[in-house]
């Protein structure tokens, strides 16, 4: 659906893309993970046509983004993290002006809000939204026009838990429906949970990529199994078959109060990689 | 064309909410009714307010409109969602143009209906044809501005010089002899004679040089910044 080869980008004489390649298969959510200034939203921008690149070849639904016709890009949802809304617009209102560009039934509109749980607050002006519902009013914008394609740059950077849980429960949702998403964010939980592959972009370049799980295998050097047990000791065993008969002794004698393995996660495996954190503190 | 219509619906919705732009509309149509039926002084020219006003509405009114209109879309990143969902930029500045004159004319007609039904076809062709000229300067200060402050402190002065210049002129010999460049000032002539027969050459040509340089400068701008 989206594929990406050796794509590089300068801009004045600054290497922004260095030789970017993925393939990101149709139904599937593909997750970009780095922190802010690595190429993530310049990535975006030249995926959907907005940018010119230098080198490489990218293909979206097998045409060249620059060229894709405004037919095409209607298959597109796109949500920004510095996206606004109509702030004197309702919730309804906002969505009717996307869904008379879209040419979509205003009767779609209230399934949308449901979807999103924003049906209560249909006509709550926009700027009296909490952040959280203003998330999810953009992602209801976002998927006014059934996308296939969807691209979502941090879309729950800075909210609470409940209201991410909410988010990413919308977005499995629409993936169980066939749409191919690409996903930016810098929070590693949310890229293990959502996304079937992630790449880590640093400083323009893929360190890594494959699925969450096998990248953090991949990077696991301790191979070991933590122990916690019931006397507030912690026990490190090798993962390997001369440790399986102690921990079953300690399982059977029900002394073990939690099992970890030292997998790491992928904010280590970014920072063993790169010397940095995904999330960079100001 | 199907697109220039959803920016006008949008435009037209967001009306009556957006005060400041509401202001703007109704202002000097409002201050025409009132002051024009209660003031009268022996000696006064004829439909003196209407011309003062309907100069002042041309000047303010359509340059504040346009220039908020596109800064605050700017400002806000609403105008990036609407070019993502395959709004051209030209489309959407047909639009929220077409959208400020319609409201301007209705603006126009309200205050028309003061003037004897033989003036009000010549008054509205001149109050049109301003509307246009000044729009197209809204439109270079609202492409020009990165947001709504920029916008707001651009768009003083150019309104200061093009409503109060024609009103100042009147009192002082100086101002008026510099006023004869601007458009507002011609078209004060034109209110003054109130008919196409009282068209003078000089000032359809002043006109027209006002209304290309404005255009020009509305191209030049469009094409190096675009609505980026």
């Amino acid at each position: 659906m989206i594929q990406c080869k050796d794509l590089r980008k300068n801009f004045d004489s600054h290497e922004v893309l260095k030789g970017i390649s993925f393939d990101i298969p149709k139904g599937s959510i593909f997750g970009l993970l780095g922190p802010s200034g690595a190429g993530k939203t310049t990535l975006i921008k030249i995926l959907m046509g907005q940018l010119a690149y230098d080198e490489g070849k990218v293909e979206i639904m097998d045409k060249n983004p620059e060229k894709l016709t405004g037919k095409d890009k209607k298959n597109f949802g796109i949500m920004m993290d510095n996206f606004g809304v109509y702030e004197r617009f309702s919730c309804r209102d906002n969505l009717s002006v996307f869904a008379d560009i879209y040419n979509v039934p205003k009767s779609r509109i209230n399934g949308i809000l449901d979807e999103v749980g924003l049906l209560d607050a249909s006509k709550t002006q926009a700027s009296d939204l909490s952040k959280g519902m203003r998330a999810r009013l953009q992602l209801a914008r976002t998927f006014m026009n059934s996308p296939e394609i969807i691209f979502l740059d941090e879309p729950t950077s800075g909210l609470d838990p409940q209201t991410m849980r909410g988010i990413h429960k919308i977005i499995l949702e629409k993936k169980k429906n066939g749409a191919t998403i690409f996903l930016t964010t810098h929070n590693m939980d949310e890229a293990y949970k959502l996304c079937d592959n992630i790449a880590l972009l640093n400083e323009g370049k893929i360190v890594e990529a494959g699925t969450p799980k096998d990248i953090c295998r991949r990077y696991d050097h301790q191979k070991k199994i933590k122990l916690h047990l019931q006397t507030g000791e912690d026990v490190e065993m090798e993962r390997n078959g001369e440790s399986a008969d102690e921990i079953s002794e300690l399982l059977k004698s029900g002394k073990v109060e939690t099992i970890h393995s030292t997998e790491p996660t992928l904010e280590t495996v970014f920072l063993e990689l790169t010397g940095r954190k995904l999330q960079e503190e100001e | 064309m199907y697109n220039i219509l959803v920016i006008i619906k949008k435009e037209l919705r967001d009306t009556v909410k957006n005060k400041t732009i509401l202001i703007q509309f109704i202002l000097f149509p409002l201050l025409t009714l009132i002051m024009e039926n209660a003031i009268s002084i022996e000696g006064m020219e004829e439909f003196f307010f209407i011309k003062l006003f309907a100069v002042m509405y041309i000047g303010m009114a359509p340059l504040t409109a346009m220039a908020s209109v596109i800064s605050e879309e700017k400002e806000k990143n609403t105008l990036r969602v609407l070019m993502m969902a395959d709004i051209k930029p030209w489309q959407y500045i047909c639009g929220v143009g077409v959208y400020v004159w319609s409201i301007c004319m209705l603006g126009a007609a309200v205050m028309g209906m003061l003037l004897p039904s033989s003036n009000r076809l010549f008054f509205l062709v001149v109050m049109g044809l301003g509307f246009v000229i000044s729009i197209l300067a809204g439109a270079c200060v609202g492409i020009f501005s990165k947001n709504q402050m920029v916008a707001t402190s651009l768009t003083m002065p150019v309104m200061m010089i093009f409503s109060f210049v024609p009103m100042l002129s009147m009192f002082n010999e100086s101002i008026k002899k510099v006023s004869t460049i601007i458009f507002t000032q011609q078209l004060k002539l034109l209110f003054d004679s109130m008919s196409f027969a009282g068209c003078q050459k000089t000032g359809v040509s002043i006109l027209c040089i006002n209304a290309v340089m404005c255009a020009a400068l509305f191209f030049m701008m469009y094409r190096k910044k675009g609505l980026e």
